[in-house]
């Protein structure tokens, strides 16, 4: 038998079951993963989008907002000026037309090399039970671009801020494709960002900027 | 890793005379146990999320082989390779194999307690293949060749004096101090390391039936970068990791990051499935899941199935008075604390590992504090049992737990002796009506005195306060 095989009879011998696994069992399995029923949920009062600014604030990210898409570039700019970064920055396919040169900063819509510093990013959703963007992954949406800079600023559509976890896993199971799997269809990755990268392991010590970014800025564009 | 667990009271005794682990221990106490207490209480309803959590992690357990089957059927679907490891050796034969069949160099590695099961690393450099662990304490452990004290924050009994001159002494450069400039150091060193891999290995803190994805959570990106920058993603994951949906991972990542690390959430968590799209700019060619037995399926089915519930958050050794005293070293090996005091005696033997069910008082702070609520003092009285029933203990412990058996089974006698006893013992203490030096309980009275008995037995006074009333 193979190791696979062996493992699976193992666990049937230990329960007691027998061999195979019956329709029943299949069942049970089948229609719990159909169903996928949410568990209990905390709490989350007032409004979503200043409890995701609080949240976030609070593991360490920088806020700023803004009224409409296209006052991003000069809001970033203000940022990167007022923090003496540099003004250069690899960023998201889909915010690449927006008027950057203008606000005085050259971008460059590509996957993220170790040299850059800066990574501009936008998110899928974000969840304001915990302050936390999510990104997936896609051919114009490369993970590395908030993770290898030392500064990623991600822009987050005030419109796309939800509940909880659950809510992402909704928005994600009704808008992604389905390409033969039972359950959500999920891109290469979904990554939650909560904050700038952290470690507290030399004397449980909170030190920012251990492997990826030093800091996180959050632009909200409002609408 | 090597098993030393059956000199758990000889290290235990070095370890208590350790001053710097001893203040190393106390740190604990600020973010992992206070951090907890608050973060627990941002939740109203957190008692309901944790019997949820252990009734997410007890269906996927009754239904295991169909799970993995449907996670297997899922992973597949996406182009992610699963094989299937029945021990350690073959977790370490299996990344060997694949490291070969891509011509891997080079591989970056997150923290993967698993791993440290098998001794992955040995096995890999044996094979040609550098390894690098990327998790800051892992990789200061890797610098001193020392194994991890906790399965969390895993270099804990280490001051950054420590880490100082380790670092000045490997990396050949200026001796620093600051934490952070400390932590910059390795990050400078393990960046060119990240980007020249061939090969990126993690572990698994949750795997998804329904979409078969691998879940991993770190604070400081070593994690999204292993899974994200080689061409290859090995995850190594024990089989009872399996959790049916994305709900359900929903509901366990309320509890994990607060009960880990005292965090409302972790930094990172990342839902990774199969291989790099036609398109995608970035991401990993090839992706194999590794799924390991390595004991676990010894426990499913029998009295100690709740152990297959842990979710690996530490919570339990952070709130041990044993392991807060002794830290993770003694425990001789790869998981301390009440969890370690379980699974090593199942995973390496109950004769490789006999004082480890007994490293408790019985004060069931880790059962409180556990978020999928396992037993945890009610499985290391089950481990005792056991032992009794093998003849493991000695055979001194033996003979007094049948005298006192004997004697438990007729209360006249009981009684009686218990009698005599109390009386001794208020004799023994003297006008001070403490006693120095206990006979047959030498250890006891080494490091304190005894207060001596008030000369009647417990049933001796309920008689008599009956009598009043």
């Amino acid at each position: 038998m193979s190791a696979r095989e062996n493992i699976l009879a193992r666990i049937r011998a230990q329960q007691g079951k027998g061999e195979q696994p019956d329709a029943g069992e299949r069942e049970a399995v089948a229609a719990y993963i159909r169903a996928r029923p949410a568990g209990p949920r905390p709490r989350v009062d007032g409004d979503l989008i200043a409890r995701f600014r609080e949240r976030a604030e609070a593991l360490a990210s920088t806020t700023d907002t803004v009224e409409a898409l296209d006052a991003v570039p000069a809001a970033v700019a203000r940022y990167l000026r007022s923090n003496t970064l540099p003004l250069a920055a690899v960023c998201w396919r889909e915010l690449a037309g927006l008027e950057w040169k203008a606000a005085g900063i050259e971008v460059e819509a590509r996957e993220a090399r170790e040299t850059d510093l800066v990574g501009i990013t936008g998110a899928y959703c974000a969840i304001a039970e915990t302050g936390t963007l999510v990104t997936l992954t896609g051919p114009a949406t490369p993970a590395a671009v908030s993770l290898l800079p030392e500064t990623h600023v991600a822009v987050v559509r005030a419109s796309r801020i939800v509940r909880g976890m659950e809510e992402a896993w909704q928005l994600v199971r009704s808008e992604g494709e389905a390409p033969g799997s039972t359950g959500a269809a999920l891109p290469r990755a979904v990554n939650f960002i909560s904050g700038p990268s952290r470690t507290a392991d030399i004397e449980q010590t909170v030190t920012l900027g251990a492997h990826g970014p030093y800091r996180v800025h959050l632009v909200l564009v409002a609408g | 890793m090597h098993i030393a667990s059956v000199q758990f009271k000889q290290r235990a005794q070095e370890k208590l005379a350790d001053r710097n682990l001893q203040q190393a221990l106390a740190k604990l106490q600020g973010n992992f146990v206070r951090g907890r207490a608050e973060r627990v209480k941002e939740l109203d309803n957190f008692e309901s999320i944790r019997d949820a959590a252990a009734a997410i992690r007890d269906r996927a357990l009754a239904h295991l082989d169909l799970y993995l089957e449907e996670f297997e059927r899922n992973a597949r679907a996406r182009g992610a390779v699963v094989h299937w490891a029945q021990t350690g050796e073959d977790v370490s034969r299996i990344v060997c194999e694949i490291a070969r069949a891509h011509g891997v160099r080079r591989a970056v590695k997150s923290k993967s307690m698993v791993s440290e099961e098998c001794a992955l690393n040995e096995a890999l450099e044996a094979a040609g293949v550098e390894v690098i662990e990327t998790d800051l304490g892992e990789y200061i452990l890797q610098l001193a060749k020392e194994p991890p004290s906790h399965i969390i924050a895993p270099v804990v009994h280490k001051n950054r004096e420590q880490v100082s001159d380790l670092f000045a002494e490997k990396h050949r450069r200026a001796r620093k101090t600051g934490i952070a400039e400390l932590t910059r150091e390795a990050r400078e060193m393990l960046r060119p390391r990240f980007v020249t891999a061939d090969m990126g290995i993690s572990g698994a803190n949750f795997i998804v039936a329904e979409t078969g994805s691998t879940l991993i959570v770190t604070n400081e990106g070593n994690g999204r970068m292993v899974t994200t920058l080689p061409r290859v993603h090995v995850a190594v994951t024990g089989i009872e990791k399996v959790v049916p949906t994305l709900e359900d991972v929903a509901t366990l990542m309320r509890l994990l990051p607060r009960s880990a690390t005292g965090q409302s959430i972790s930094n990172y968590v990342s839902v990774t499935t199969g291989v790099k799209g036609a398109r995608d700019l970035d991401g990993p060619e090839h992706f194999h899941v590794i799924l390991v037995d390595a004991g676990r399926t010894q426990l499913i089915g029998g009295d100690m199935q709740a152990m297959l519930r842990c979710i690996r958050c530490g919570a339990c050794m952070n709130h041990c008075p044993v392991y807060q005293s002794v830290g993770g070293h003694a425990y001789g090996w790869v998981y301390p604390g009440p969890m370690g005091s379980i699974l090593t005696p199942t995973f390496v033997g109950l004769e490789n590992a006999p004082d480890l069910p007994n490293a408790s008082t019985f004060c069931n702070q880790c059962g409180v504090v556990c978020p999928v609520k396992i037993p945890l003092p009610d499985l290391m009285r089950k481990l005792r049992e056991r032992q009794f029933e093998r003849k493991l203990k000695p055979w001194t412990e033996r003979a007094g737990l049948a005298v006192w058996g004997w004697a438990a089974r007729r209360p006249a006698i009981y009684a009686m002796i218990s009698r005599i006893g109390a009386r001794l013992l208020a004799t023994m203490g003297g006008r001070e009506g403490t006693i120095r030096h206990l006979p047959f309980g030498g250890g006891w009275t080494r490091g304190r005195d005894l207060p001596a008995a008030e000369g009647k037995t417990f049933r001796e006074l309920h008689a008599q306060q009956m009598q009043k009333s």
